[in-house]
């Protein structure tokens, strides 16, 4: 087993998370990476608090899970990894995590982001992440559920819906 | 009767408006008045909480029920929670449940417990049907 999904999701653990895609993938643990959060036990319970008991949620910085990132690829539950914005996740792929592929599940509407999907809105700095990430040769795509189509990034940056 | 909201439904996409719809057709639009539905919808999680908190500050809400403890509703929820003592947040939310919130009389320390015990005794089989594979 592994890590299966690599998620950018401003809003971190939530339904979407544990239900949308922890039940279809049988996710045993969230790997929720955000150097606030990471300090903060208050901010930890209160995600901890939101997972069924058959999930564990750990808690890492930046530098943290880019130290650990293999222990977690190597436990035999399936696995998802979580960064609240796209520069955390850019900082992940850029100092050598092996992320294959990245999903843009949540990025929602904040004065100076513009709409590309109903669930995500972009700032001009947050596209040139994405493509910096894509730039690494990691697949980039939009899909808030897996029941969803996801939108590659091309589609996706070239879209003007919200 | 109706004083304004006492409690905030926050849920997902168009179930608190739902609710409280469905609260007004049972127990009439004064009832539902006491209630103030919130959706996350288009909301990040920090403007989500700053969402929560301008509709606590509008209404003086001190109850918050919410839809899904894992959702991002409760999350923003316990978040004010911690900046005003004495919120209350009562995740799973229902029909049952919030009808008997606002047609407690008079409302009291115990409201919110029977709102609850109603909530959960209101989730019943009743009828065991066929098994479903």
């Amino acid at each position: 087993m592994s890590i299966e999904v690599f998620r950018i999701d401003d809003r971190l653990v939530h339904g979407q998370v544990v239900v949308g895609w922890g039940q279809p993938l049988a996710l045993g643990f969230v790997v929720l990476v955000d150097n606030l959060v990471a300090e903060s036990d208050w901010e930890q319970d209160l995600y901890r608090m939101g997972v069924p008991p058959e999930m564990s949620v750990h808690f890492e910085s930046v530098d943290g899970a880019l130290a650990h990132l293999a222990e977690y690829e190597g436990r035999p539950e399936h696995g998802l990894l979580l960064t609240g914005d796209i520069a955390t996740m850019r900082a992940l792929v850029e100092r050598g995590a092996a992320i294959r592929h990245v999903n843009v599940g949540g990025l929602h509407h904040r004065a100076g982001r513009s709409p590309r999907l109903r669930y995500v809105f972009l700032d001009p700095a947050e596209e040139a992440d994405l493509r910096a990430i894509a730039d690494r040769g990691v697949a980039v795509d939009a899909q808030d559920v897996p029941a969803a189509h996801p939108v590659p990034l091309a589609e996706l940056l070239a879209a003007t819906g919200g | 009767m109706s004083d304004g909201p006492r409690a905030i439904v926050a849920a997902h996409g168009d179930l608190a408006e739902g609710l409280v719809s469905a609260v007004a057709r049972v127990a009439g639009a004064e009832a539902a008045a006491r209630l103030m539905p919130f959706s996350n919808a288009s909301l990040g999680g920090a403007e989500l909480a700053n969402a929560m908190r301008q509709a606590l500050a509008s209404s003086g809400a001190r109850v918050v029920f919410t839809d899904l403890p894992a959702g991002s509703c409760t999350i923003a929820a316990r978040r004010m929670a911690r900046e005003l003592p004495g919120l209350a947040v009562v995740c799973g939310a229902n029909l049952p449940m919030l009808l008997a919130f606002v047609m407690a009389q008079p409302h009291g320390p115990d409201t919110l417990a029977l709102a609850v015990e109603r909530g959960r005794s209101g989730i019943v089989v009743a009828e065991a049907g066929a098994r479903v594979d």
